[in-house]
Order: C-alpha cells, then sequence, then structure tokens
C-alpha cells in the first residue's frame, strides 16, 4: 500500500462532513468576492483612480481584485487549519477514529491539508470567475492565478495547523485572526503597494507570505509577469508551506502519538 | 488453539509503558488465543487502557516485547490495524454524519470499496439493531445506540480481534444486556475479543479469561471461577448490625469461615457454607439486623486483591 493511497482515504470524509455545510459556503464564496469588488474595485476605485499613482494606467479594480483573491485563500485556510483542526484532535476526535485504522499520523495530516488545497481550488476559481466578470483578468496567464491562490492558503494552512495541534485552548486562533491574519490581510500589498508603507514595515511586508502571493496573482491576472521574480515568489511560498508541514508533523506526532 | 505457526495470537513479555516519570503499564506478560474472551479487569489507573493501546498499535511500546498476529506494532502498525476492530472508551463517531455513513466512511480508511460498504453498513445496521436509524444524525441517540454503532463500525473491516476498552460504561441496564448478547454472538462467530472493565458481572459474562490488573502490574491470571475458588471462598454471608455490632466476630463463627472482613457498614463472612456460618452465629445468640447469604463473586477476588481504598 502506498503512502498516498492511504492519505487519500480521510478526504472522503472530511468531503462527506462538507457536503452538509456546502451550501452555505457556496453562497458566501460567490457573493463576498462581489461586494468587495463591488465596494473596493468600484466604489473605492472611482476616487483612488483620480488620483492616477497606480503604474502603467492600470484600474484601481485591477489592482486590488487579485490582492483580495490571494488574501481570501489565507483567511480560508487559516479557518480550515485551526478550529478543524483542535476538533478533530480534542472535541470531536475523528483523527483518533481514524487512527484505530491503518492510517497513520502523517496520512491523517496530509489528507486533510489536501482537503483543504481541494477547497481553497474550488473558492480560487469562483473568486477568479467573478473578477473575470468585472473584466480584470488578462488571459490566458492569469489562469494560473488559481494554483498560485491554493499555494498562498496551503502556506498558510501547514503551519497554522502545527500550532493548532500544539495549542489546548482554541483562545490562540482568535489572536491569530486579530495579530497576524488581519494586519497581514491590511498591509501586506493588497489594498496598496508595500512601497507606500515606512521602511521597517515594509522590510517586513516582504517577509509575509501574502505579500509574495499578491505580488504573483496581480502579476498573473494583469498579464505582466516577470519570470525570475515569480520562481522566487513560488519558491518561497512551497518554503512556507514544507516548513508548515515539517513542523505540523512534529505537532500531530506529539500530539497523537502517546 | 494456537494461531497457524503455533504462536499466540497476542503475546507480551515484560511489557512496559512510561509517560515521563509515570509507569503505567510494569512488566507484564500474558498470551491471547485465537477465538478466547479475554479481559483486563481493574481500577482506573491500572494500565487497562495503556495496555489496549500498545495492542491496537496507537501507543508505542516503551519496553519488553509485544507481537500482535505475530507482528510487530513498531514495524507493522498498518496491516496489524486492518485486522483488528476497536471500540475506544470514549465514543469517536462523526456527530454530523448520518449513522449509516459512520460505517461506509469507517470502512474507506481500510480501502473497503464503496459498493461493499453499503451492503456490509446494512447488515451490520441489522446486527446491532439500528437499521431503523440508518439515515439519522447521530448526535441525537441515545448513549447505547452510539455504543451500538461504535460497536458496530468497528467491525466494518471484519476483524479477527476486537479491542473493547470499557464497553459498557455509562449505559443502563437494558441498554448493557443489548451489548453483551451481541458481543456474545460476535465470540461465538469466532471473533477474539479482548476488553478492559470494571465491571465485575460483565467480566464474568463475558470472559473466558482473564487478568486482574492493578498499579500496572498483573496480580492474577485465570477464569472467573478459577479466580473465584483461588481468592475467595464459595459464599459471602453478609451481616449488617444496627447497636449490638460485636468488636471481635472470631467467638461468633465456626472453623469453617476462612476470613472475617469488617467495613463500615457491615460485616463480611467469607465462608464454603453460608448457611451454616449464619446459623452458628444464632446458635450462639448473635441476632444481626440483616444476614444475607450470597455467592461469592468476581467484585470479591477483585476488591481482595487490589484494595477498597479509593485509587484517584
Amino acid at each position: 500500500m502506498t503512502s498516498i493511497a492511504l492519505a487519500l482515504r480521510p478526504l472522503e470524509f472530511f468531503f462527506a462532513q462538507y457536503r452538509r455545510v456546502w451550501r452555505g459556503t457556496a453562497v458566501t464564496s460567490v457573493v463576498t468576492p462581489i461586494v468587495y469588488l463591488l465596494a473596493l474595485g468600484v466604489g473605492l476605485g472611482v476616487f483612488v483612480d483620480r488620483s492616477t499613482d497606480l503604474p502603467e494606467g492600470i484600474s484601481y479594480l485591477e489592482f486590488v481584485a487579485p490582492g483580495l483573491l490571494a488574501a481570501t485563500a489565507m483567511q480560508i485556510a487559516t479557518f480550515e487549519s485551526s478550529w478543524p483542526v483542535l476538533s478533530a484532535i480534542k472535541w470531536d476526535r475523528q483523527y483518533h477514529a481514524m487512527l484505530a485504522t491503518p492510517l497513520r499520523v502523517g496520512d491523517i495530516l496530509i489528507g486533510h491539508q489536501t482537503f483543504i488545497a481541494a477547497r481553497l481550488l474550488m473558492i480560487a476559481t469562483v473568486y477568479l470567475a467573478v473578477i473575470t466578470a468585472f473584466g480584470a483578468v488578462n488571459y490566458p496567464l492569469g489562469i494560473l492565478a488559481i494554483p498560485v491562490a491554493v499555494l498562498v492558503g496551503v502556506s498558510f494552512a501547514t503551519p497554522i495547523a502545527a500550532w493548532a495541534a500544539h495549542t489546548e485552548t482554541e483562545v490562540s486562533f482568535v489572536a491569530i485572526f486579530r495579530f497576524v491574519i488581519l494586519p497581514m490581510f491590511l498591509f501586506s500589498g493588497t489594498f496598496f503597494p508595500t512601497t507606500s508603507l515606512p521602511a521597517p514595515l515594509e522590510a517586513i511586508a516582504y517577509a509575509t507570505p501574502l505579500w509574495h502571493g499578491v505580488t504573483l496573482c496581480r502579476q498573473l491576472t494583469l498579464g505582466d509577469v516577470e519570470l525570475q521574480s515569480a520562481l522566487l515568489h513560488v519558491l518561497y511560498l512551497v518554503a512556507c508551506a514544507a516548513v508548515g508541514l515539517t513542523l505540523a508533523l512534529i505537532t500531530y506526532r506529539r500530539r497523537l502519538v502517546l | 488453539m494456537a494461531d497457524q505457526n503455533g504462536q499466540p495470537l497476542i503475546q507480551a513479555r515484560g511489557l512496559v509503558k512510561r509517560f515521563g516519570e509515570l509507569v503505567a503499564v510494569d512488566g507484564i506478560d500474558f498470551d491471547l488465543q485465537r477465538g478466547e474472551a479475554f479481559g483486563f479487569l481493574g481500577p482506573n489507573g491500572a494500565g487497562k487502557t495503556s495496555t489496549m493501546r500498545m495492542i491496537g498499535c496507537v501507543s508505542p511500546v516503551t519496553d519488553g516485547t509485544l507481537s500482535v498476529f505475530g507482528l510487530d506494532p513498531a514495524r507493522d502498525g498498518v496491516k496489524i490495524r486492518g485486522r483488528l476492530g476497536v471500540v475506544p472508551q470514549l465514543d469517536t463517531l462523526d456527530m454530523e454524519l448520518t449513522v449509516r455513513e459512520n460505517i461506509v466512511i469507517y470502512g474507506r480508511y481500510f480501502g473497503l470499496p464503496r459498493r461493499q460498504l453499503g451492503e456490509r453498513a446494512d447488515e451490520l445496521l441489522d446486527f446491532v439493531q439500528l437499521t431503523e436509524r440508518a439515515n439519522d444524525k447521530v448526535e441525537p441517540l441515545s448513549g447505547g445506540m452510539k455504543r451500538r454503532l461504535t460497536i458496530a463500525r468497528s467491525l466494518v473491516n471484519d476483524p479477527e480481534v476486537m479491542l473493547l476498552d470499557e464497553p459498557t460504561t455509562g449505559l443502563d441496564p437494558q441498554a448493557r444486556h443489548v451489548v453483551w448478547d451481541r458481543l456474545y454472538r460476535l465470540k461465538q462467530s469466532g471473533v477474539t475479543l479482548v476488553l478492559t472493565t470494571h465491571y465485575m458481572d460483565e467480566a464474568e459474562q463475558l470472559c473466558d479469561r482473564l487478568v486482574v490488573m492493578d498499579k500496572g502490574k498483573i496480580a492474577a491470571e485465570g477464569s472467573p471461577r478459577e479466580l473465584i475458588e483461588r481468592y475467595s471462598t464459595r459464599e459471602v454471608v453478609e451481616l449488617r448490625f444496627d447497636s449490638n455490632r460485636p468488636e471481635d466476630l472470631s467467638h461468633w463463627t465456626d472453623g469453617n469461615v476462612t476470613r472475617v472482613e469488617s467495613l463500615p457498614d457491615r460485616v463480611l463472612l467469607y465462608t464454603d457454607d453460608g448457611d451454616a456460618a449464619a446459623h452458628t452465629l444464632h446458635e450462639r445468640g448473635l441476632v444481626p439486623e440483616s444476614v444475607l447469604v450470597r455467592r461469592s463473586t468476581l467484585e470479591d477476588v477483585f476488591l481482595h486483591l487490589t484494595g477498597r481504598s479509593l485509587i484517584e
């Protein structure tokens, strides 16, 4: 039995669980981008576009849309690998049910992360379709913003899962959203170029995975890709995901193998 | 009845489980044969669950050796778990899913094909008398129903051995009897049962053989009958007094009473002939408030071996 086959087995559970709530999330995943793009891209954009500070004559809608795509992937991924992971360990204990079967800790971790990636794929696809409807995507390159958004999500999902398997209570999740995710959402180039930040903050912004994700998504939807920097962005995100996965394997084992 | 190669189905030698400083299992030996119902009996914290978790290949062995189906849990966990059915102490059912989905999804963890699982789920629900609830969510089911569903779910892979950790704790008497009945049928169909319990009646009902564990060690081993013969007497006389309780009962009993145990609320006389002992008391003029002659049970053995003080 190969490891991949074992790691795919838990997927079915997560999808079965997801089937119960999919209607609600389907509506949110279509409505949320529409609302954001109307308010920021169209509404706020009218004022921003008058100042014409943006490079090469692009509209604010075109600027902000890919940023929102990457930032949304980050938020969904963070949520999906915080409460559900702790619950599977502590409250509903689904991981323990899985461990009594041939599945191993690594299979369970990979399986859960694969489910999260699949969710991200659905959300990113819908989001890109909405942005396209607003006329803010250049094809064919723009389509690659979907896998990049998934990668951005995974680069958050793995370290957050590592933390969720380590922590005893859900209290810290709220703190993570408030003090890590929200500042990143606001200051990592989603809404305005990081070059307008004070120098020290600008340096911090470059260190965040979200900035790399936003920048790359933006290059792709604008159809203006610099190959070398694009590869570096991808590498950075892959590295974050890999470090997170390694840490998660450690905390999962420590928590589940007693 | 040994396994094909003459080995016991499960064998432990000097098995140890430590959690930091705490020694949960302190060097135990046991052999388990195919087809038997084997019980680990003991107070809370005796090391029963730790032992079960090691057999279930979810908890690594600290020291000593353990073989399950002749395989090593450290190396062959995937293979071993594929042949076990586990009923954990705390239910791990998926509350959001339906009764039937719980079995099907669990079967998928074993890599069983979906088509086959539909049929299997129906059979199992029939076996645990939950057919009518097949499409209901798990959440509102009673404790007994959830327990039966956990048992049904653990049978999805047609296991050779079932590991049952306190299978009836928290159930009402009717629900317990239904569970016992199902487990008895499984045993008759050739499934090896390994269970932990602190209910003496459960051990007497289900186990061919059991070990009494105390503080991580095995205090005694045998069939329920053997243990009673070895560690207790055939009968016990329970005496309750209102005000005339004598300090020392030895004047009032004859040589048939092997042991006298004085408890705050009653006095127990261990004897092979309870009626004769009660008669002797009466002859010698002692009239307790109440006299009850009963057969010795595993509980007498258990309390004798593990003591009466509360362990916490």
